[in-house]
């Protein structure tokens, strides 16, 4: 069994109104050194081993969890061992 | 004529969808379910807007991977008109039979009023009854319509004549105020503005009855009418 951890971010050039949105805020805050917020998604999952996990993690990410036209993405992998 | 109305969990634009086709066509029209797997008996289909599945993920992106996407994809190839409007365009993007994809208003406000659209290609299956350049009063109602694309697909959209309506103020940050677009061989069409609301004078405007005329219109000009 795995956990895999996917972070889903915008693509550098796609404008992100909510970052924006965002990054005034904590500038009213005065925290003046914030030059940019960027806001993506995180995700958990827990899934079996099927002994070609990238595999479908990639295309889970590809074909649901990221629209490759605005959005990249990344994961990261823990392997969990049942008690 | 018989159209399809796709109805998916969340869709609230359905009804005014089917009552535009039944009520002000008078065209055969039926609401289909999105679980379903077949849709060759129909001659036109129609996305609805509406909030599909919620659109906890992105607008459409639970929809577009829905059992009867595939079958909507099997019609496009075979040329069979499809319209999707607000949640069905975004839908539409996210399925991959449209390109780019929306992000949230620029504003990040949900915008619903009605905005001036202008018809930017006429010589269409969903457009040419409407005059080149006309200005149309369009009801709109969304909080992702701020369509995007990068320079080469923009490039793509104009070359082949796809940019079909485009906004007079802008009211979303969409690049090159994209309204609306279809696919390169004209059959598949998708636009944030609302036509189905837009279709006796008693809801403000009939601007948008000619886009479902002019579909008729084009499918009477190909097939045989049954008598």
């Amino acid at each position: 069994m795995y956990k895999v951890y996917v972070y889903v971010t915008l693509k550098e050039g796609v404008l992100d109104p909510q970052g924006k949105a965002i990054q005034e805020s904590m500038h009213s805050l005065a925290y003046d050194e914030v030059e940019s917020v960027r806001v993506g998604k995180y995700f958990e999952l827990t899934v079996k081993d099927t002994g070609e996990i990238d595999k479908r993690v990639n295309e889970l990410c590809d074909r649901l969890l990221a629209n490759p036209v605005i959005e990249e993405y990344r994961y990261t992998l823990e392997e969990v061992v049942p008690n | 004529m018989k159209f399809a109305v796709i109805v998916f969990p969340g869709s609230n634009c359905d009804q005014d969808m089917f009552d535009a086709i039944r009520t002000h066509l008078k065209e055969d029209v039926e609401m289909v379910s999105s679980a379903a797997t077949d849709l060759s008996a129909y001659d036109a289909i129609l996305l609805p807007g509406g909030f599909s599945h919620g659109d906890y993920l992105r607008s459409g992106a639970m929809a577009s991977v829905a059992p009867v996407v595939r079958a909507i994809k099997e019609e496009a190839d075979k040329g069979t008109f499809i319209l999707g409007v607000c949640n069905g365009f975004q839908i539409l993007l996210e399925a991959g039979l449209l390109p780019g994809a929306m992000l949230p208003n620029r504003d990040l406000a949900f915008i619903c009023k009605t905005d001036l659209v202008c018809v930017a290609n006429n010589n269409t299956t969903f457009t040419n009854l409407y005059e080149e350049g006309a200005t149309l009063k369009l009801p709109i109602a969304h909080g992702e319509g701020n369509y995007y694309c990068d320079e080469s697909t923009y490039r793509r959209l104009v070359d082949h004549h796809q940019i079909l309506f485009t906004y007079e103020n802008n009211p979303n940050g969409s690049v090159y105020d994209i309204a609306g677009i279809c696919n390169e061989r004209g059959n598949v069409l998708g636009m944030m503005p609302h036509p189905e609301r837009a279709v006796e004078a008693l809801l403000g405007s009939e601007d948008g009855l000619k886009l479902f005329q002019s579909m008729v219109a084009n499918w009477r000009g190909t097939h045989v009418q049954h008598t």
